[in-house]
């Protein structure tokens, strides 16, 4: 029902309401926090961190734990970095390969998220361009899309999720929709900004 | 005890209501050494007027078995210019056109060196600066707490209760009528059109609904507050105003689905390029902008309180009585 000509993925937006998520890096910032174990051996630690800084990663911490050797003499230690580009397992790799000693890797993904309602009509109006507009600004992405039509010729309602590393992406997303809907009269219901107040966010 | 001689210059809804209230009130009046008397009522037909106190009940009674309140073919403006009186409370009808004749009214009561009270949008939408400019002129007080949010108290909270605050942004709820239809929808799952019809049985909205449902009334407070809580110099065309006409129970149980509701919303934000803006906004649901039936809520946000919300009543006849006579006794208590 939704038109899907303009390159939309019928696998990810449908008209019924059910939301699915994909995952495309660049769209989140990721913290990943590595605990390694390194060979007492100088120059090891300029070792590890190499790949992190070929990568793009951007380290946030870096402990030393001397006091709790391993039984092999090997000293722990702890790296904190973020990451934007989701390519965390070429860091994987490239340690690996170096002959580094991974003992665990946990990651968050950090990212801001907006809900927005249209009402117009939204189906004639190739929600597939619009999505596809955000989308491509490569920083932000249009994760969920719900519709609801009443009946044909009636204006539809879509209540629309989107994901971007930073407030300043989200904002960029946010006026390509409003400019989007200004030139299909299409209305846009958005969020009260957060304050205090909100008990939920 | 302090006697202030008053006109009421218009006697509708809000008329009647201040009537009602002052004699309801009398005892707490005189304990506070307050005198206030009632020296002439107007309508569009023309007024009474009696040196010694106009006698409110009986005018109450006349006003509704006859329609008029005229004892004589005195008309509201020379009541103003006339009448010897302190303080005028000037609550005619609102017109967001050209403010009349709520504006002439005002203007000439300031030019007669009498105090002015009044909850009619109009003319402070339109000519807020020139009429406080005016007023200033001729050293005589003017106060308005109930052309916003009726019975809910908040230029006053802003100017006095939280003085020496600065307001940094204010959003609310500023229609009754917008909220009540917003909420009924949300509840029932009903149309727009449906949900209309209902509150025009029910006395909620007008048989023309147009300056309600299209924001209109919204952004005209929200002038108001723009003007006097962060001093700009704004008027009701200046402000982006989008109604609530086009939001379907479709838009709402998707917000719902989400944990949010749908509200007309008007926000004004402190700074340059200052924004005022009246729109449809997805509230939380346990957000304390969330509020019910035809209730009016604002939240300030300020720099040393935080946030401060308050909610109530924004219209009905004693509600936006209780703001006015708040002004009045704030005039009494502040002018010798
Ligand atoms: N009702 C509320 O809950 C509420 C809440 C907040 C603010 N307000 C504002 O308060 C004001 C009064 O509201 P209301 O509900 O009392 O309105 P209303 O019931 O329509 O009463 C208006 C009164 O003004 C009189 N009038 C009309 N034209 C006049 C003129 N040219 N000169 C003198 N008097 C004139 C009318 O006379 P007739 O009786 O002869 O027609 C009537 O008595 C409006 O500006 C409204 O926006 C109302």
């Amino acid at each position: 029902m939704l038109n899907t000509d303009k390159g939309v993925n019928k696998s990810n937006f449908n008209a019924t309401g059910i939301k699915c998520l994909k995952y495309i890096p660049g769209i989140y910032s990721m913290i990943v926090s590595m605990d390694l174990e390194l060979k007492d051996r100088p120059g090891q630690l300029v070792q590890a961190l190499k790949p992190l800084s070929t990568f793009g990663a951007n380290i946030m911490s870096v402990l030393h734990h001397h006091d709790q050797r391993t039984p092999r003499g090997a000293i722990p230690v702890q790296v904190v970095f973020q990451l934007t580009n989701g390519k965390l397992n070429d860091i994987i790799a490239e340690l690996e390969e170096g002959g580094v000693r991974i003992v665990c890797v946990g990651k968050k993904l950090m990212y801001e998220e907006v809900t927005v309602i249209l009402i117009g009509h939204i189906v004639h109006s190739d929600m597939g361009d619009t999505i596809d507009q955000i989308d491509s600004t490569g920083f932000a992405e249009v994760v969920s899309l719900s519709i609801s039509m009443p009946a044909i010729n009636e204006p539809s309602s879509a209540s629309l999720v989107i994901n971007a590393v930073d407030m300043a992406q989200l904002g960029k997303a946010l006026d390509i929709l409003r400019r989007v809907a200004l030139e299909k009269d299409l209305l846009v219901i958005e969020p009260i900004e957060k304050d205090q107040l909100s008990v939920k966010t | 005890m302090k006697t202030i001689r008053l006109s009421i210059i218009g006697f509708g809804a809000v008329g009647q209501g201040i009537a009602n209230a002052l004699l309801q009130k009398q005892e707490y009046l005189e304990s506070a050494g307050l005198n206030l008397k009632v020296v002439a009522i107007s309508d569009s037909h023309g007024a009474c007027i009696d040196l010694d106190g106009v006698d409110l009940e009986a005018a109450i009674e006349r006003k509704k078995e006859s329609g008029s309140i005229a004892t004589s073919g005195v008309m509201s403006l020379e009541v103003i210019r006339d009448v010897d009186h302190e303080l005028v409370v000037e609550v005619t009808p609102t017109n967001i056109d050209n403010g009349e004749p709520g504006l002439t009214y005002m203007l000439e009561a300031f030019r007669h060196g009498r105090h002015v009270v009044t909850s009619n949008k109009g003319p402070l939408a339109l000519k807020y600066s020139q009429l406080c400019d005016e007023a200033k002129k001729n050293a005589v007080h003017f106060r308005y707490e109930a052309t916003v949010g009726g019975a809910m108290p908040i230029l006053n909270l802003a100017q006095d209760a939280l003085a020496g605050n600065k307001i940094i942004a204010i959003e609310g709820i500023l229609n009754g009528t917008c909220n009540y239809i917003l909420s009924r929808m949300t509840e029932e799952g009903l149309s727009y059109q449906h949900v209309l019809g209902e509150a025009q049985e029910l006395g909620y909205a007008e048989t023309d609904p147009t300056y309600d449902v299209e924001g209109i009334d919204a952004a005209c407070k929200l002038v108001i507050l723009a003007n006097s809580i962060f001093g700009m110099d704004v008027t009701y065309n200046n402000v982006e105003v989008t109604g609530i006409t086009r939001i379907t129970p479709e838009a709402l149980t998707l917000a719902g689905d989400e944990g949010m509701v749908i509200k007309l919303i008007g926000e004004v934000k402190d700074g340059e390029n200052g924004e005022i803006m009246v729109s449809p906004k997805l509230v939380p649901e346990q957000h304390p902008l969330a509020v019910g039936g035809t209730l009016n809520v604002a939240l300030l946000k300020t720099d040393m309180a935080g946030p401060v919300c308050v909610t109530g009543k924004g219209a009905g006849s004693m509600e936006t009585a209780s703001a006015i006579l708040s002004d009045i006794i704030a005039i009494c208590k502040n002018s010798h």
